[in-house]
């Protein structure tokens, strides 16, 4: 009876904040049903009859967990997945309620398999209620350090998660030694993932590079680096070394909004174009593809799934405004924007870029971690900038230090918008590059002068 | 400045005390002496590196925890030599964890001594669990002669403390400081600079930019030619944007402990 009163309560509580307009109510049906009812989540996890796989790490939750959704559904199967990157405790209990009908239960449970995108820091204390079959570890990077604390802090969490039981099985990305080592506290499978190929490792390093030490104590050894403290890393000192994945991205060919590479998973390897730019775009896709593999959908449909997915909100999307083609590129961390700055980079003709800092909870509100990216690596290769969001000044500063001369600064997010337009030539393309409150609010202007619709209207399902 | 012999600055252990984006400090410092025409020859030096013989400008930021522990005991056998450089006016900027390290002691949360190479007449006390960290934005007026209000962005969990010898950098109008009890932030020595201050700090606050390259220049020298200031405009106007976001949402100071 009180579980049915919560899922009522926080059904009606999400209907109401939708109603008004007010946001997508992605968060509050989970506060509200919590609340009332300790042990719902518990009790709406048992129901599904695949279970659930949680995705997390620093950078690629959404888009992984969008991929994953993708090849889940491809195969019959029917995610469950919290939407829009709500991925603390609430907007996961918002997923199952939502999900639930009014009577408590999930309909077509057998066919249902939770696909949950979960914040680094919440993943400890939510595994036990959830109980995933399978948990997808994609890469430790320092993010939002005014939020989450230090980067140690977070996998010390993972590790005695791990040791505890933690997911059945880990899906561990081995390129990133610092979620490659779980493998050593767990009793249970695993399925390893990576790059195998040295043609797409960096030259030099990055800056921000967060796990260079081995956990024996010892520097670690790298034989390429493909992104951060992420390569083919190995410990003189105590014989650690990546382990061989058994999913694998090889002959990798990086191009401005696709990937081709072979796709290997056990010895079977099938040619693929990723319709996503950048080689985190190859993790996250050997991360949903490695997940699949452990959830027994074969390679083939795999692949084929992967190469007709579209892009996660936010991360790539595409707009057409006034014959201007504008992609959103979502910058949240000193990795994810070198990211974004390698492929920027590699754009056949310098692109016009809107960089949008803002410093809300969401984004971090300490601005330093602008100076920990890259930035100077774009000097020289990016046409017009127009620098926006609530820290605008400070990012002008970062970039003219870059030596990157803006050519404007506006705070004001559509007329930074119309600026940057103003340097796009019909035909030619705007790369938009905000942080996660100024993608909402940039990604609103766009689908309203492209004339799409807003987010939770499509996305809920 | 053509015929003067490049400053010579030295980072250390910056590719292990690098969280807290304190590489916006060597960047700034790079990019400002090339606009006064400065030549510079940055020696980075971390763990099994040797020091040079000598510096004009030492610079070191923060780490986590297990960073700090990393370097502490290295960085004990180094103390002579940086305490030295002090004692003859080089000019240093030691952040957050490099500014612990460079004061006496941090003790931390388990009660474990760590000691620091006593430039700075401070001790640092990480508090236990219950404590919160000190983060936010902070606004401070410097006490060295010209500097005027400083900005920047704070996170720390350990509580420093000033010993009788020792001098603070500035008073903390919003935000923590060292302690958040006594309204200190930081502390000066000779030429030398503690302070909390990420932000990056040097990148928006270039009066103490300036201030840095002159000390230097002047060690390097041997005379006070001082720089003829040139503007900074993105670097002021990012000043002033952090000092209003600061002003509007961290806590004011107000004398009483937290």
């Amino acid at each position: 009876m009180r579980q049915r009163t919560a899922l009522l309560a926080g059904r009606g509580a999400g209907e109401a904040a939708r109603r008004l307009g007010r946001g997508g109510g992605t968060a509050l049906p989970g506060l509200v049903a919590g609340t009332l009812a300790p042990g719902l989540v518990e009790a709406l996890a048992g129901q599904l009859g695949h279970g659930a796989v949680t995705v997390t790490g620093t950078n690629g939750k959404t888009t992984t967990a969008h991929l994953l959704s993708t090849v889940a559904r491809a195969a019959g199967l029917e995610p469950l997945a919290n939407a829009s990157g709500s991925n603390l405790e609430r907007g996961l209990v918002t997923a199952y309620v939502d999900a639930a009908g009014w009577s408590g239960r999930v309909p077509r449970a057998r066919q249902r398999l939770g696909v949950l995108e979960v914040d680094e820091a919440a993943l400890p204390p939510l595994w036990p209620r959830i109980r995933p079959r399978a948990g997808v570890f994609l890469n430790l990077f320092r993010d939002q350090l005014d939020r989450y604390g230090e980067v140690d802090s977070v996998a010390e969490g993972w590790r005695r998660m791990v040791a505890r039981g933690g997911p059945a099985t880990l899906v561990l990305n081995v390129d990133d030694p610092s979620i490659a080592q779980l493998a050593e506290e767990s009793p249970g499978a695993v399925v390893g993932f990576g790059v195998e190929d040295p043609a797409v490792a960096i030259e030099g390093s990055e800056h921000a590079s967060d796990a260079r030490f081995c956990r024996c104590g010892a520097r670690l050894t790298y034989d390429g680096i493909y992104m951060g403290h992420v390569g083919r890393w190995r410990c003189e000192a105590c014989g650690r070394v990546r382990p061989a994945p058994g999913v694998a991205a090889r002959h990798v060919e990086l191009g401005r909004d696709e990937t081709c590479f072979d796709l290997s998973v056990g010895g079977e390897a099938v040619p693929m174009r990723l319709p996503l730019a950048g080689l985190y775009s190859v993790y996250n896709a050997l991360a949903a593809a490695a997940a699949a593999h452990a959830l027994g959908i074969p390679v083939a449909a795999i692949a084929s799934a992967l190469g007709a997915a579209g892009p996660a909100f936010g991360r790539q999307e595409r707009f057409d405004v006034d014959g201007r083609e504008v992609r959103v590129l979502l910058a949240k961390n000193p990795a994810g924007l070198n990211q974004i700055v390698r492929t920027l980079g590699a754009s056949p003709t310098p692109p016009v870029v809107l960089a949008m800092l803002n410093d809300g909870i969401q984004d971090g509100q300490d601005v330093s971690w602008i100076y920990d990216a890259d930035l100077e690596r774009l000097a020289g290769r990016v046409g017009p900038v127009v620098c926006s969001g609530r820290r605008a000044p400070d990012l002008a500063l970062r970039l003219a230090l870059a030596g990157i001369e803006p050519a404007a600064v506006d705070a004001d997010c559509e007329r930074a918008l119309d600026l940057a337009l103003a340097h796009t030539e019909r035909g030619a393309r705007l790369e938009v590059v905000p942080t996660y409150t100024a993608m909402l609010e940039v990604r609103e202007a766009l689908a309203r002068r492209a004339g799409g619709r807003p987010y939770w209207e499509r996305e809920q399902r | 400045m053509s015929g003067t012999p490049p400053v010579r600055v030295v980072t250390l252990y910056d590719d292990v005390m690098n969280v807290y984006a304190d590489r916006g400090n060597v960047i700034a410092v790079s990019q400002r002496a090339k606009e006064y025409g400065l030549a510079l020859d940055v020696s980075p030096v971390s763990l099994g590196d040797r020091l040079p013989a000598d510096a004009d400008l030492v610079l070191i930021g923060g780490g986590q925890d297990r960073e700090q522990r990393r370097i502490a005991s290295e960085l004990a056998g180094r103390g002579e030599q940086l305490r030295a450089w002090a004692e003859h006016d080089v000019a240093m900027l030691t952040v957050c964890g490099g500014f612990q390290l460079f004061g006496r002691w941090y003790r931390d949360h388990m009660g474990e001594e760590i000691p620091g190479i006593g430039l700075f007449d401070v001790t640092t006390v990480a508090p236990g669990a219950g404590w919160p960290r000190c983060i936010g934005d902070v606004v401070a007026k410097s006490h060295v002669t010209g500097l005027g209000e400083v900005v920047g962005f704070e996170n720390h969990a350990g509580r420093t403390y000033l010993g009788p010898h020792a001098a603070p950098f500035a008073t903390i109008e919003y935000g923590w400081g060292n302690n958040g009890g006594d309204g200190t932030e930081g502390a000066v020595y000779r030429q030398a600079i503690g302070t909390y201050l990420h932000g990056s700090l040097l990148p928006k606050n270039p009066t103490l930019l300036d201030h840095l390259l002159e000390a230097a220049l002047r060690h390097r020298t041997g005379t006070d030619i001082g720089l003829e200031r040139r503007p900074a405009p993105y670097a002021e106007r990012a000043h002033a944007s952090a000092a209003e976001v600061a002003r509007h949402r961290a806590p004011r100071f107000d004398g009483i402990a937290r």
